[in-house]
């Protein structure tokens, strides 16, 4: 059976590591209450959308 | 190539999707606001609108194509007296997806369905000139003697 011959370097193994990292969410601040929201969605902490649209207040 | 396969089967047997986008359509129109995940949103859609572009038409046969979908004769009547005439001089889009965000529980993203209030089209037409021609004349120019004129042409037409 075919096996490896050397054990892979720190560099080799951190080479390939690299790309492995997450991307982090997409966060902008409602303009209504400041909190931060998902973009292109309802705010929910005041519900509020494109200025006006009051979805449902909690 | 996806080619020609319009739509999403939403992990459903033809006759169990039709039967939820059926019911959906029928709660849409009668609650003019749903809420439900972003896919089945974008499909009730596609169906809401034939409808109420069934509902503008008005006639016999419309009425009966809307029956084979919309549940209750109540809510059909609805969408041929009320909604048609909401709707009377807007093509199309008569619907909005707002989205909420993920669902607590499965996390599915789940989104606002709802039937637009038509803004009055005068309005519309009013703000995308004063964005596009920008200069503070035109603005001005509606509000005075030449607006009354306006009207007058359009009345006619």
């Amino acid at each position: 059976m075919a096996v490896p011959k050397r054990r892979q370097s720190r560099t080799r193994r951190d080479k390939r590591r690299s790309h492995d990292h997450l991307t982090p969410p997409g966060i902008s601040l409602c303009p209504q209450c400041n909190e931060p929201k998902a973009p292109h969605r309802v705010c929910p902490s005041c519900g509020f959308y494109k200025g006006r649209e009051v979805i449902e207040s909690k | 190539m996806r080619h020609r396969v319009a739509g999403r089967k939403l992990n459903r047997t033809t006759s169990h999707r039709m039967a939820m986008l059926r019911n959906m359509v029928t709660s849409l129109i009668v609650h003019e606001r749903i809420r439900t995940t972003d896919a089945k949103a974008k499909e009730v859609r596609r169906l809401a609108e034939k409808m109420i572009t069934l509902g503008k038409r008005g006639d016999l046969h419309a009425r009966r194509q809307a029956l084979a979908v919309v549940r209750g004769r109540q809510v059909v009547r609805k969408l041929f007296d009320e909604l048609a005439d909401r709707y009377r001089e807007v093509q199309g889009g008569y619907t909005r997806i707002m989205k909420l965000g993920p669902r607590r529980g499965d996390g599915a993203m789940v989104s606002l369905v709802e039937l637009v209030q038509p803004q009055g089209s005068k309005k519309k037409t009013a703000k995308r000139k004063g964005k596009k021609e920008a200069s503070a004349k035109t603005k001005k120019a509606p509000s005075t003697p030449q607006a009354q004129e306006a009207k007058g042409k359009s009345a006619p037409a």
